[in-house]
């Protein structure tokens, strides 16, 4: 099955391990995988996206307009800003946190975080906001809020791999020290994913 | 042997050698990008494989060596990966390597993902060999900052080089140089005819429409096909220069009419249009030339299916509409912590009512002419902050003139600035922003840093060292976190005659392990907002109440904001007990 995931925030957050390990989780569960990343001068606190494509025919790493099936917001508004691409019946993951670009700071420009929230529910039918910055300080540190967000996505069954492939992938890419953190912090998105799936079943029934 | 210097697509290059060098392959990080295909050259004199890697930007650094090592040609196998950035995203200019590759009359490859620059580098490698020249691999951002599942092949080859032997083809004198000219332009129409029967250059497909293409637009030009179930001639051209000539009469044979998909310049628009008019055919040709694609800005999936809509009398697929409201820009800064922000600051304030301009160079440090810094009224490229001023000053002579240049930028092409200004006494006050690595490109070691590539440990360079021994006669290393003593630095700087340096020492936030964050003591903030007006920290952001907050996540504790805060809200740890 095709899958197009792109991942949104700010440069810094993690971006480019986030889609290292959905690429080595999908070339474990024999995949061929594309990934692109924004990296240079927008990795000094701007606007970073990465795409990540596997189970598809595409040459180009970019998922076109339209066309994600999930996009995993690391940021509120940088969720927005690529709401373009998401797809019709695409799916969403949201981080909740807000992280005031210095243009808003200054008073350059405004956050309208409602009007994006509201935006957000209206895009996508299946969407899960979560506090993933509080979930990652549990699990043991605020940086590892990008692998919380791929456990939710996972949990939630959003992304067709499973939680032994990633637990694998964060052993194959990251150095020992870090793999209990991560596993943590996986896990704890993984709960969550996959609660709210479980609530939203039951309401439906 | 692998040389380059650092620069953005490039830089994993050199670093995933290093990263997997068994000790066979000698890796260095070289000054500037000159030096390493100099470096480089030599040991292909010697027969050694050789590799050099740098953006497109380094080729124009390099590119004197590059013309006459056409000529001199090489022994060893030679690839040059450059780097183009079609954007641009992370560069000065949107220059095209396919250009100086047929300038200087060498064979470039051109991928369109990442597998197929994988097989390119090592069919690059048996081309430099058999044809005694350097080849090119030009790979784009979206090939080179991509990853895609490749089938490594495991079987190394081992080179043991021969050795250097003295011979008079390595000495560029007009006599040899004019034979070489001819022996090269002979050896064009060899490689053109080569390239008809190379495996990256593919025309499939039939029907009276066509379309041409190369890199990355190639990829979305074989998704677009894809999708819209096209049925048409295709042309797929791996090879730009020179120009497989033979299979390109073999595509445009029977075609009425033909689209050029390629980023940047109209090279393969070109070849082909000069094909058409040598064979005397009606054929019509579009692309950059006649308005159908832009030149300017990279190319996308949506861009490519327009075109080839258009072009085949499709409809273009309507992407659904979504209304998004108007979002904040988020443009790169500084980070939290950075100690660029206080080097500037200080500059800033020690000069606030004089006149004077401040010239920026390449590297973090750009991010300076953003605000409320606003300290870069210049940019040009690498090592240009020292020069430029020094125009600027004699111009006029009653402005004082500050040069920023990072320490690797300074080793780079830094340098004969600073001597320059020496010998013809100038007045100019250096200032190097030394944050101990090359910063932007990901923390490259550097001359100043005495770390190497292959793990051994040389002697720092020493910055003011080097600036006496050129005959720099006021030179001061300050921390500029040390405002104080930075601030009156900067005020004495300016009253020298002759060229004076500040050197502002203290290490890129990358380097250094995270400290406990500040924090703002709500009781004494007055909700002035003078802290963020002044220095624009990503770390701190106000809240409703107007008072400051200060993220603990991203601040380092530099301690900028409280030497600004007029009423001592802001601290280290436990400030607010």
């Amino acid at each position: 099955m095709k899958t197009d995931v792109l991942i949104a925030g700010v440069g810094g957050q993690g971006q480019v391990l986030a889609s290292r390990l959905i690429g080595a989780a999908a070339i474990l569960e024999g995949y061929t995988v594309r990934t692109g990343e924004t990296i240079g001068m927008s990795q000094r606190g701007g606007s970073v996206v990465s795409h990540v494509r596997f189970g598809g025919e595409s040459l180009a790493a970019t998922v076109p307009f339209g066309q994600a099936d999930l996009l995993i917001g690391f940021e509120l508004c940088e969720a927005v800003r690529n709401l373009r691409r998401l797809s019709k019946k695409g799916r969403l993951i949201v981080n909740t946190q807000r992280i005031n670009p210095v243009t808003v700071s200054l008073g350059m420009e405004q956050y309208d975080a409602g009007a994006m929230e509201e935006t957000l529910k209206r895009a996508a039918q299946d969407a899960i906001f979560l506090d993933g910055y509080s979930l990652a300080r549990e699990a043991g540190s605020v940086k590892a809020v990008n692998v919380v967000l791929l456990g939710t996505a996972v949990g939630a069954g959003y992304l067709p791999l499973s939680r032994e492939s990633f637990l694998q992938a964060i052993r194959d890419i990251l150095p020992q020290k870090l793999h209990d953190l991560n596993f943590a912090a996986f896990d704890k998105g993984y709960e969550l994913g996959n609660r709210a799936v479980e609530d939203k079943t039951a309401q439906i029934k | 042997m692998v040389c380059g210097y650092p620069g953005t697509p490039s830089t994993e290059v050199l670093e995933t050698v290093a990263k997997n060098n068994d000790g066979s392959i000698y890796v260095e990080w070289s000054v500037n990008e000159k030096t390493a295909m100099e470096v480089a050259a030599g040991a292909a004199y010697s027969g050694a494989r050789t590799m050099v890697t740098m953006k497109q930007v380094g080729l124009n650094v390099a590119s004197d060596p590059l013309m006459s090592l056409a000529y001199i040609g090489v022994k060893g196998g030679m690839v040059l990966v450059v780097a183009d950035d079609p954007g641009p995203l992370s560069s000065q200019t949107e220059q095209d390597t396919r250009h100086f590759a047929k300038f200087s009359n060498l064979p470039v490859l051109d991928p369109s993902t990442p597998e197929e620059a994988y097989a390119m580098i090592q069919a690059a490698f048996a081309l430099s060999e058999k044809v005694g020249l350097p080849v090119i691999l030009r790979p784009t951002t979206r090939v080179c900052h991509a990853c895609a599942s490749i089938d490594v092949d495991d079987n190394r080859e081992e080179h043991i080089p021969s050795g250097f032997e003295k011979d008079s083809r390595w000495v560029i004198f007009p006599r040899l140089s004019y034979k070489k000219h001819i022996e090269i332009e002979k050896l064009q129409t060899v490689l053109a005819e080569t390239f008809s029967e190379s495996p990256f250059n593919r025309v499939s497909g039939k029907g009276s429409l066509g379309i041409a293409g190369s890199g990355i637009a190639w990829a979305y030009a074989q998704d677009v096909i894809r999708d819209l179930d096209l049925d048409v001639k295709t042309f797929k051209v791996g090879t730009p220069y020179p120009f497989p000539e033979k299979l390109a009469e073999s595509f445009l044979e029977g075609l009425e009419a033909v689209l050029v998909l390629e980023e940047l310049d109209p090279v393969i628009e070109e070849a082909l249009l000069e094909i058409a008019g040598k064979n005397g055919l009606k054929v019509t040709i579009s692309g950059k030339k006649d308005g159908t694609t832009p030149y300017a800005g990279e190319y996308s999936y949506e861009l490519v299916r327009k075109a080839i809509a258009e072009f085949t009398g499709r409809s273009d697929p309507e992407v659904p509409e979504t209304t998004i409201p108007p979002l904040p820009a988020r443009p790169p800064v500084l980070c939290a912590g950075c100690p660029h922000r206080a080097s500037f600051y200080a500059v800033k304030k020690a000069m606030k009512g004089r006149k004077a301009v401040f010239t920026g160079d390449i590297g973090c440090y750009t991010l300076g002419n953003a605000k409320p810094l606003n300290m870069v009224d210049t940019c040009l490229c690498m090592g240009a902050s020292v020069s430029v001023a020094q125009g600027i000053k004699r111009v006029e002579p009653d402005t004082r003139l500050f040069a920023f240049i990072g320490d690797s930028t300074f080793f780079h092409t830094g340098i004969p600035g600073v001597i320059n200004a020496v010998y013809n006494q100038t007045d100019i006050v250096l200032v190097v922003l030394d944050n101990s690595t090359t910063a932007m490109t990901g923390h490259q070691p550097h001359p100043g840093t005495g770390r190497t590539m292959m793990g051994s440990i040389s002697e720092k360079i020493d910055i003011a060292g080097l600036l006496k021994s050129i005959g720099v006669k006021w030179v001061r290393k300050i921390n500029p976190f040390d405002q104080k003593a930075a601030i009156s630095a900067v005020k004495e700087a300016s009253e020298v005659k002759g060229v004076s340096a500040i050197i502002f020492e203290a290490p890129c936030i990358a380097l250094i392990k995270k400290p406990e964050a500040f924090s703002v003591d709500s009781g004494k903030c007055r909700a002035c907002g003078l802290c963020i007006r002044e220095i624009g920290c990503p770390s701190m952001y106000l809240t409703e109440s107007g008072k400051v907050q200060i993220e603990p996540s991203t601040c380092y504790a530099c301690g900028l904001c409280s030497s600004i805060c007029p009423f001592g809200a802001i601290g280290g740890m436990n400030h607010e007990d």
